[in-house]
Parts: structure tokens; sequence; C-alpha cells
């Protein structure tokens, strides 16, 4: 029997991995098994197939559904060569500067298949969390120096002692699935293509602090992951791995899968939990902190997806093994997401570190038009636009902050000299007004000010007494919102302002560099 | 082979939303599944449906409408036949999603959130599919599409449309 393995990932399915297997399932004869995984997260070259030979899996990509008659005539089956032959996934320079740990199974295992995932070191976390107990399990999260991934970068193990030690009659686990920030989608990936890995990590974090119930909050926006995910949920309760008996532990852990309603507000933690309680999602003001007071009034670890994905890897091969990767307090490994204009678009995880120079211009390739690079954006659409002047900057959490950035959740998003930074700073306040949960004034209505503001600035009219304006504004958007959407706002605004202010000079919004 | 997705709503039926909203009383925060419920049954939230929705959860009506109101998804009325959910954030932008949406709209002749007068199709604006390494990215009846422009967002529209 000859394995081929396509993936599922809806990033594959969008440019016609259904149609690849459809015509791979028709044309290669008996004896064929094809079998559905995650991405690898080398989206540029999908839809990636690849083929299990002696040598190893061996990839051709991006196939299109016409190349497969070519491709099977060249002895796609037995790995031969091919102009879209890659070679083994793991040989390519994408990959080999990686350090995969939390995505070290994505894209090779049967995403739905629990004997894969054992094979491929699954639930090893898991059974030596049993063994050790609960506070060891604690110390050992917070040894490994795991910091929250869902954008604030607070240490995870400080915050299930805290839920370890509330005492109450139930406590919760919710896993922030709310993956809203433009160019990010690594927690979609561990959904679709490990998503064993999702549960076992909340597993773990309900045996650390004594939680018996946990919800992963996912976004409608994502219904191919939900899918995947709410099988997983099927096959993990019937092997025991979440039920009343986890694993024959006697510990019990049930999980549900929640599903938003397109608010990116209700990712920011207070207001997710006000939309599982079934209300409109509004921020809460802190404290008390969910650790205390969180779902249902309960002690709440509420954790970003990937800082739940990596918590069994750091039980499984120890927190110091994970802690040895990294610099300063930014420990471990991030998925960095590289995504919009940019040659080789994907996700790669590697140590902190790396200096935001060498994933453009190595890891990322430059730009996808060939044109030079004017702007990446990083951390989503409150992050701020960092000018090539500025890639010197160092991966990590202090040092993106000590440049007025963050890294968020990991998004990087490219842009090239065609980009007109006034669009993108109005752009960012239109977000604001659009997503704002409505609780404060600057965030409300200051950003639909913003919008006006930027239109006159770009217009021409009276643009310095209008910069000064929106400076204004940004500071008081930056010190009086109750959360992160009002106070970050002015990062891709005051950026884009501060690093190209040519763009800002009243030729117009759409004042283009000519095209060549 | 893209199957045909089109949107199947049923016509306003009470003991159907019952239904729906007792096969989910027993849940923890029972409203949002339940909304999504009756939006997937009749294409919206009905009206009819929010003092049921409120009686059943012991809140009032206003607090219902309040959350129904609160999140982007929830509709007041079925959308039209095909829907095009079409990213309109920062890395569809970078690689020409404005352009490619702006050909959309001109070309249905409508603007973010309208339905073309025959109810064939809607536009929504989304913020972000995750499909940012394959951008610009929609979802048109569900079935996503990515690497698009103007042309061949409109051939995927196109593909979901036709009889
Ligand atoms: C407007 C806003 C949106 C947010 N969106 C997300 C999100 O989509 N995913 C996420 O994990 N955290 C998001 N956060 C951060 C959460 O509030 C919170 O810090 C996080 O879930 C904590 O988990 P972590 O410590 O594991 O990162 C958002 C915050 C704000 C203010
Ligand atoms: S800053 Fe905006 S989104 Fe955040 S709490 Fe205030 S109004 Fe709501
Ligand atoms: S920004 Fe468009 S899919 Fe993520």
């Amino acid at each position: 029997m000859i394995r081929l393995f396509v993936p599922k990932d809806v990033s594959a399915l969008a440019v016609g991995a259904d149609r690849v297997a459809k015509a791979l399932t028709q044309q290669a004869g008996e004896g064929v098994q094809i079998v559905r995984t995650g991405s690898r997260g080398m989206t540029w070259l999908e839809p990636m197939v690849e083929v299990e030979t002696p040598e190893g899996r061996i990839a051709y990509g991006p196939v299109t559904p016409a190349d497969v008659p070519g491709l099977l005539a060249a002895g796609l089956l037995s790995g031969a060569d091919h102009p879209l032959r890659i070679g083994r996934p793991e040989d390519h320079p994408f990959m080999v500067r990686q350090t995969r740990l939390t995505f070290a199974r994505c894209g090779i295992v049967d995403p739905l298949s629990l004997d894969d995932y054992r094979a491929h070191g699954g639930l090893e976390g898991l059974t030596k969390a049993l063994a050790m107990g609960p506070e060891a399990v604690v110390a050992e999260v917070t040894a490994s120096g795991l910091r929250g991934r869902g954008g604030a970068g607070f240490p995870t193990g400080i915050k299930w002692k805290t839920v370890a030690e509330a005492t109450a009659d139930r406590k919760y686990i919710v896993c922030n699935a709310d993956e809203g920030d433009s160019g990010t989608f690594a927690d979609r990936m561990v959904l679709e293509g490990d998503p064993f890995c999702l549960i076992e990590g909340m597993v773990i974090a309900g045996l650390a602090v004594g939680a018996t119930k946990g919800f992963v909050y996912s976004r409608s926006e994502y219904p191919h992951a939900n899918v995947t995910f709410t099988e997983a949920l099927i096959l993990a309760r019937e092997a025991g791995l979440i039920g009343p008996d986890v694993l024959g532990s006697g510990r019990s852990f049930e999980l549900e899968l929640r599903v938003g309603a397109g608010a990116y507000v209700c990712g920011e933690e207070t207001a997710l939990l006000e939309s599982l309680e079934g209300k409109r999602g509004m921020v809460r003001a802190k404290p008390p902190l969910p650790a205390h007071v969180g779902l249902f009034g309960k002690p709440t670890v509420i954790n970003n997806l990937v800082s739940l994905a990596s918590v069994p890897v750091i039980l499984a091969k120890g927190a110091k093994a994970y802690a040895d990767y990294g610099l300063g307090r930014s420990r471990g490994t991030m998925p960095i997401q590289i995504a919009g204009n940019a040659k080789y678009t994907g996700l790669f995880e590697a140590a902190f570190g790396i200096t935001l120079g060498e994933i453009i211009e190595t890891v990322a390739g430059g730009t996808l038009s060939g044109r030079p690079v004017k702007a990446v954006q990083c951390g989503g659409p409150l992050g701020a636009y960092f000018p090539p002047s500025l890639f010197d900057t160092a991966y990590d959490y202090e040092a993106f902050t000590a440049r007025d950035g963050l890294i968020g959740h990991g998004g990087i998003v490219v842009f090239d000299d065609s980009v007109q930074m006034g669009a993108q700073a109005r752009f960012a306040m239109e977000f604001c007004a659009i997503e704002s949960c409505g609780k404060c004034t600057p965030c409300r209505i200051g950003s639909t000010r913003g919008v006006e503001v930027i239109d006159k600035i770009m217009a021409g009219t009276e643009r310095a007494a209008n910069m000064a304006v929106l400076e204004d504004l940004c500071q008081t958007l930056k010190y009086g919102s109750l959360c992160a959407l009002g106070g970050f706002t002015p990062y891709p605004v005051m950026s884009a302002v501060r690093h190209f202010p040519g763009d800002f000079n009243g030729s117009g919004i759409n004042a283009k560099v000519p095209a060549e | 082979m893209a199957s045909k997705t089109t949107n199947l709503v049923a016509d306003w039926d009470p003991n159907r939303a019952a239904e729906i909203i007792s096969a989910h009383l027993g849940l923890e925060g029972p409203a949002l599944p339940i909304l999504h419920g009756l939006q997937a049954a009749f294409g919206c939230v009905p009206s009819e449906a929010i003092p049921m929705v409120a009686k059943a959860l012991n809140r009032s009506r206003a607090e219902i409408h309040g959350v129904v109101t609160f999140y982007h998804d929830f509709r007041e009325a079925p959308a039209g036949k095909t829907v095009v959910k079409l990213c309109r954030a920062e890395a569809c932008q970078a690689v020409g999603g404005r352009e490619a949406a702006s050909f959309l709209l001109a070309s249905l002749g409508i603007g973010w959130g309208e339905t073309t007068p025959d109810g064939a199709v809607t536009v929504e604006a989304v913020y972000c599919l995750g499909l940012c390494a394959a951008a610009p990215a929609a979802l048109v009846n569900g079935q996503p599409h990515g690497r698009l422009d103007g042309m061949s967002l409109i051939e995927a529209v196109a593909e979901e449309t036709q009889p």
C-alpha cells in the first residue's frame, strides 16, 4: 500500500486541495491510500502532496489537478523527479530553520487518528502530568517560562497557580481560539491539523488547577476547523481522554466547543467570558481577574490556544528543554505567521530572538510582487507598522515593546511599496469603530472621529492642525480605553504617521507609487 | 467539485423554534448556541423567536434583542441565496484584496452587507478568515477560496449561483 498525503487544512482547500485529492483518487490506481492531513505550514506551496517512500516523505507542490497525470507519469508514487518536486519537507530551508515543538505533528499526522497522535509523542505530556501531580505540573509550566501567546504575554504558570490556589466548588479552563487578528492562523492550524494536542493541553490544565470543565471558544469564520475539532472531541471522549475518568485516572474533565458570532472584541478575555455566558461581548473591568472571578463567577484559567497546545510538549520534554530556547524573558518558541505580500507565506515556528529582518528577508523571501518591502505590520490589527529601518528588532516581547510595537499572537503582514500608509491608518481607526464594544467613549466615538480626521489630512485640509488633532485623539484612546482595542489602535496609526510621513502629505488616499 | 451549498432556509415555524431552543437548554450559557441554531434553520434570528428565547432563558426580551444585535453574524432577515464572506483585513489588503472586493461589488452593483435585488447574492465583510497566507480570501457559501483577484472572485461566486 502506497500512502499519499494531501492536506485538508482550509488554506489548502482554498487553493484546490480537494480537487487534487479527487484527481489522485481517480488516477493513482489500486493500492494507493490518500491520507488527509493538516498543513505543514508552507502555505505558498499548497496544495502540497506528499508520498511515503523508503527515503521518507517526498513533497510536490503547488499541485493543480491538471498536474496530476504528469506527476503520476513521472513517478510521483516512488518520489521521482519532477519540476514540482520539493524533496523531503524537513530538508526544505523554510523547515530547516525552524524549531517545531508546538507544531511538531501538524501536517504530518492524520489529525483524527489517536493512534497516529500517540505514535508521534502524543499523550506523553499528560501521562507525565498524571504521575507528577498538580503542584509539580504548575511548577513545570512556570519553570518553562511560557508566556501567553494570545498577545499580552502574561506568564502562564503564574496564572495557573492563582487558579490552583483559589477555592471554589467549580473551576473552568477556557481556550481562547477567537483568533481575530488579521495575519494569524496558528490556532486554526492546530484545530485542523493536531486537535488532540489542544485537548491534551486543556486536560493537563484542568488536572493542574482542579478544574473539571473546559470550553474552547472558536470563531464562526473557522467553519472547517470547528468541524474537525468537533470530530476530535467525539473521538477523545470515546477513547476516555476526556470524560468522567481521564485515561483511567479517576479524574474527570469535560470539554465543549463553542463558536462566536463575528465580534473581534470577544477575543478579549473578559468579553469572551461574557459571550460564553450568553451576553453581549462587553469588556469587564479588572480586577477581579478571571483567575478569581471568571466564567459564571468561578475561578477560570483563560489561555490562548497556542499557550495551551504548548503545554504537552513542555511536560513531555521537560521545562528546561523548552526554556533553553529563546532570549531574555521570552522563552521557548513562537509560531510566527507570515502573511500578505510575502514570497514564502506560512507558519514558521522559531525560538525567540531571530530578527525581524531575518524573518522578512530570508525566511519570507521578501515580497511576492518582487517590489521592495515598504512596511510590515506585526501583531495583528492593533500592532505597529515597522519600516525596514527597524528590521534589526529581535523577535522578543520586550524588544518589540521598546519600539512601540507588539508581537501579539505572532502575525506578520508584509506590504510592498504600493501600499499607501494613510489608507492603512484610516483602516485601523475604521476597524476600531466597527469592532468597539461601546463601553468607552474614546473607543466608541473617537475612532469614528479618527477616520474623519485622517480623511481631512489625506485631502490636504488644514493638514498641520488635523495632524495635531490626530495625535491628541491617539493619546486619548491610549489612556482612556478599558482594553487594548481602543488602547492599542494608536499603534498602527501613529507608527504609520511616524515612519511614513510622506504618505500623509495631503495628496489623497489613493495616491499610489506608480506601478512599473 | 465545490458542491452547491446554497443556503436552504425554512419558513418561520414556532414549533421548530421551540425544539431548537429546548434542545440547547441543558448547556451552560445556552444563548449563543440557541441563536446559532435558529439562524441555521431560518437563515436569520426571526423577531418572533426573541420572546421565546427570553422566556426560556428567564431573561428580558430587550436583553436577548441586545445580544442578537451585538454580534455581526446574527441577521434580522435572511441573506441572499449565495453568501460571500469576503475578507477586508490587512493581509488580504496587502495582495490586492481591496481591488478584488471593489471589482466584485461593482459587478454586482451592491455595497458591503447588501444583497442583489434578485436576492441571489449577499456580500458580507469579514475581518480575517485565517487564510492570510493564501490571500486575498473569501468563503462563498462556506467554500474557501484563496489567492483571489477580481476575476477569480467573480468566477467563484458564479460557480455557486449558476443553476
Ligand atoms: C481586542 C482584543 C482582542 C483579543 N483577541 C485575542 C484573541 O483572538 N486570541 C487570544 O488568545 N487573545 C486575544 N486577546 C488577549 C486576551 O485578552 C488574553 O490576554 C488572552 O486570551 C490570555 O491568554 P494567554 O495568556 O494564553 O495569551 C485579545 C485582547 C484584546 C484586547
Ligand atoms: S476600549 Fe473599546 S472595545 Fe475595549 S472596553 Fe473600551 S469600548 Fe470596549
Ligand atoms: S487577513 Fe484576510 S484572511 Fe486573514
